[in-house]
This record gives C-alpha cells, structure tokens and sequence, in this order.
C-alpha cells in the first residue's frame, strides 16, 4: 500500500502541475463555457416557447448549443483527455531509466500500474466534477434553474458513466504505452484508435448494413429487410465506446426517452406508447434501459486495465 | 567459515531463447565484503544482478540473498538490497531533495525522519550546496552520488552498483571509488561492484570474479590470482595484466 499510495501521490502531482494538463484544462474549460453558454441562451427561448417541462435543468447537458450537447462533448473529447493523461505513462520511465529504479524499491510491481491509474481516473475526477459543476453555476445564474434532486442523482449518475468512459481511455493509453516502448509511437497508436472507433465504426456500420441488407430506394424493400438493416447497423455501431457512451447518457440525462433502439425497431404497441405517453421515467427505470450499455462500458474498462496489468506485472524490465 | 555469507547463488542460469545469458553461475559473498563483479559487456553481469534481485526470473537454479529467495521474496531483498543501476534515470524536474523525498516515501520512509536522513545523506555524498538544484541540470558524476545517496536511504545490508563509474572523468571515479570504501568500512555495507575501472577495483576489491559469456572463469582475491595467472615471485602486477590473461592473444 506504501509504495501505491507514494506512486499515486508523485503522478497526481505530475499531472496538476504539467503544462500539458494546464492546457487541457483550459481547452476544456473554454469548450464547456461556451457550450453550456449557447445551450443556455437557446433553452431560456426554447422554455418561454415551450410547454411546462418537467426537468428543465438537464436540458442544458442535452441541448445541443451552436455544435453539440455537452454529452456529445464529453463523447467526443473524453478520450482526448484520457489518450493525454495516459500514452507516455510507463514508456517515458522506460525512457528515461527511471523505471528499474522504481521497481528495485520495495514495492509490489503493480504498485506502479494501479497507481498511475488511479491518479489518471482521480485526475479526470475533478475534471468532469468542476466542469458539471461549472454548467450547473451557468444555469442557475444566466436561465435561473434550479436543479431538482432528482436531476442532481442524474446528474451524478452522469458524472459515473463518463468517469469510467474515459478511465477506459486512460487504461487503453497505458496499455499503449506499455507495449511500444517510443513515446511517439504510442501518442500516434491511440490518436489512430481515437479516430478509428469515432469516424470509421459508424461508416463502416452502415457499409456493412448495406452490404448484407440492401435497401434501395426505389424498389420496395421487405419490411424484415429494413429491420435486419436497422439491426446490423445498430450492433456494429455499438462497438464504438462513444456509441455506447453517446447512448448510455441520453437515456441518463434524458428521462423522457425510454429506449435507446431507433424507431424502425420498434414493435407497433411500442410505438403507439411512445407517441401517446410521454411521462418521464424514474431514474431506476432509465438505469435500466442502459443497463446492458453500462455493464459493456465498466467491462471494457476493466478488461483493458487488466489487460494492461498483465502484461507489465509479467514484463521484463532491464532499464 | 566465520562470517556469514550475504549471497550465494548455485547454478544460477538464464537464457533468452536459446541464448545462454547466465551458465550455472555459484558464487558467494561475505558479508562486509567489497566483490569486484568484472567482464566485457554483455557477459551476464546485469542479468545475474537482475536475478538477484527477483526483477528476472532464473531458467535454472538458485539463489540466496541475505538468506531469502529473491523470487520469493522479492519485496523482502529488495528492502535489504539497493540497487544501482547502469545509467540510472532521474526526473529532471525535481531537486535532489525531492528524487530522495519520493524514493524515501517508496522505501515508507516519511516526515522528519525522512527529512533528517535526507540532509545527512546529501552531505555524505557531498551534494549538500545542490540540494535544491533541478536534476536536470546535473553533471553524470552528480547524478551518480545522487544515485547512491538514493540507494542509501534504505539503510541497505548489500550494495548492487552496476559500473558507477560509467562515463566519469577520472577525479569523479576517484571520488565515487572512495565513497564506496568509506561505506563498506563505516557502515559495513557488502558491495558487489562491476566496473570496468579496473585500477580502482584492485583498490577496493577484497575479491573479484571474472565473468566471461556467462561463466564465472576466475573468482578469488587478486593476489591469488596474480599467482596462478602470473606465477609471480614478489614483482609488481596489475588487475588489468591478470584480467588480460583471461582473453586469447589479440
């Protein structure tokens, strides 16, 4: 324990005070303000317009502002955060030699491993806390909103989700850096897989839902085959941790949406409750619709960080 | 024997694919013993070291150090053991003080204890002026006391220093060498030292070993190895003329 709360302590101090962290922030910070500043402004007319809604407050998460939703900002940047936090974690000790020297002390090897992973997910902790908390001084001071209890375990539920979706990046990243031993390497490695699993999965659901499905636009289609087409692009597009992120923390922030499947897949009975019923649900029951999308998203999480784990505990290190 | 040993290995061997690193090493050490750990690059010098310290794992037989198995008790050696090793790494943004605050706190070493032993240990290893410089900016033989002064702080039974001297002017290898003397004496610290300086092991070395592609080919202290190497009557000889004779004319 003396020697993980001693690497902790040294990583949690390397991160507050780096540059690259100041940066981060700041970039982040930035981002946030103005989302939440245009989400604002476009809910404080939305609101006089609209009907009495019943939790007006998360609308300012999950409105989208001039670009996107501070949901989808989270989707999108969160692995930025974490792939920075993470990629030279072991390779720059190696680098460097310090990383014999750390494992000559008396210290459990995994020592090292959890404890920049710690200090990484608390890192991203106080991150995620002040910018929600950053909105949340927004609301109340530029629409006047008040948030409710139940939207404050929403949002704090939120808050979980997104930790654990960029401690996954953070245990992808270390995982990198654990197995290229050039810094270079691994920063270009998960900058690849950034861009792969946010740009290509998707297109390459719907190729691939075509390829098996085709629907053509002038012939009639079968209704199965645009349900099979629905289905494919669904699954595979799931594969993408920012999909299943993206729609974990809608049906969290919104409670009015009662399931995360496109309307093609609805069963009639399905849809007429949809349309005719528009009641929120209690925060146990959206819990439960993104319940499968939870387990997935801690899974993935752990199995990285275990993966991770394996190999350094079982590494040899000369330098 | 009187005094206890503090390392003994039997066949200690390892190889990496095919490759024979180590070849059934035995060996042993004394305690308050300075070993001259010799041999050309790439003999198996870091790798025994390694193995020592329960850092690799042996392809074949044992070793004991300070009575533990290191692969056992890997946690246990290395509180006894410190380790220095070759071209040690330091962060370059810390001050002396700070490297030795994070390795006194990886050792459970903390607050004024810490603080004390810090102090003392920067003046031992004569870095007491730079205490508050930036590592980064400091000369080799700075960082090489620095580095002894890390592996101090443990109070350590057995020195492991692989070639300290690396890369040192002559005046820093003078000093280092001293300094190495001056804790087996004062604090009866065993040390297995490997070096290329060979001039300054003969100083300090009660015994060497020779280590060649793996094998231990000469162990002893230097005088009798001078004889069976040199068959010398009473004239002057040197480590490195013994050390010579262990290679095939060039």
């Amino acid at each position: 324990m003396q020697g993980l709360y001693a690497v902790f302590r040294k990583e949690i101090c390397d991160h507050f005070t780096s540059y690259r962290f100041v940066i981060l922030f700041a970039l982040i910070a930035m981002i946030s303000l103005i989302t939440s500043y245009m989400a604002g402004i476009h809910l404080r007319e939305d609101l006089e317009a609209l009907a009495k809604t019943r939790y007006p407050f998360l609308m300012l998460f999950s409105t989208p502002g001039a670009m996107f939703s501070m949901v989808q900002f989270v989707a999108f940047f969160g692995p930025l955060i974490g792939l920075v936090l993470g990629f030279d974690s072991i390779n720059r000790e190696r680098a460097h030699g310090t990383l014999i020297k750390l494992v000559s002390q008396p210290i459990y090897r995994d020592a090292v491993i959890n404890g920049k992973f710690l200090a990484g997910v608390m890192t991203v902790s106080v991150m995620l806390l002040s910018i929600i908390l950053v909105i949340t001084g927004f609301g109340l001071a530029i629409v006047g909103l008040v948030p409710g209890v139940e939207e404050i375990w929403r949002l704090f539920v939120f808050l979980i989700i997104s930790i654990f979706y960029v401690s996954f990046w953070i245990a992808l990243s270390i995982l990198f850096s654990i197995l290229f031993k050039s810094i270079v390497t691994s920063a270009l490695a998960s900058g690849a897989l950034w861009i792969f699993l946010w740009l290509i999965i998707p297109v390459g659901a719907n190729v691939l839902a075509n390829a098996v499905a085709p629907i053509n636009a002038h012939e009639e289609t079968q209704a199965e085959t645009i349900i099979k087409n629905a289905r494919i692009k669904e699954i595979t597009s799931l594969a993408s941790p920012m999909v299943l992120y993206s729609e974990a923390t809608a049906a969290i922030i919104d409670p009015m949406l009662n399931t995360t499947r496109s309307i093609t897949l609805m069963g009639p009975m399905e849809k007429l409750l949809s349309s005719r019923f528009q009641n929120p649900l209690p925060l146990g029951q959206s819990l439960l619709v993104v319940f499968p999308h939870l387990t997935v998203l801690i899974a993935i999480t752990l199995i990285c960080f275990a993966v991770s784990y394996l190999v350094f505990m079982l590494q040899e290190i000369r330098t | 024997m009187d005094t206890p040993t503090v390392i003994e290995t039997k066949d200690l061997s390892k190889e990496y694919d095919h490759q024979v690193a180590v070849d059934h090493l035995t060996f042993s050490i004394r305690e308050g013993e300075i070993f001259g750990f010799l041999g050309p690059n790439g003999a198996g010098k870091t790798t025994t070291l390694l193995m020592l310290l329960g850092l690799t794992r042996p392809s074949k037989g044992s070793a004991l150090v300070c009575g533990l198995d290191p692969m056992r008790k890997a946690k246990e050696v290395k509180r006894r053991v410190g380790y220095l090793p070759e071209n040690v790494g330091f962060y370059g943004d810390l001050d002396a003080v700070e490297s030795l605050e994070y390795v006194a706190s990886l050792n459970g070493i903390r607050g004024t204890e810490a603080r004390g032993k810090i102090e003392e240990l920067l003046e031992l290893v004569g870095l007491s002026e730079d205490a508050r410089k930036k590592v980064g900016a400091f000369s080799r033989g700075m960082k090489q006391r620095l580095g002894i002064a890390e592996v101090l702080l443990k109070d350590p039974e057995v020195l492991f220093l692989d070639e300290p001297t690396l890369g040192l002017d002559p005046e820093g290898a003078v000093r280092l060498i001293d300094l190495i003397s001056q804790l087996n004496q004062e604090r009866n610290i065993s040390v297995l030292l490997s070096s290329h300086h060979l001039h300054q092991v003969q100083k300090i070395s009660h015994r060497v070993g020779i280590m060649i592609t793996g094998k231990m080919v000469a162990m002893g202290s230097i005088e009798s190895l001078a004889k069976e190497k040199l068959g010398l009557g009473g004239r002057e000889y040197s480590l490195e003329e013994i050390y010579m004779k262990y290679f095939p004319e060039v």
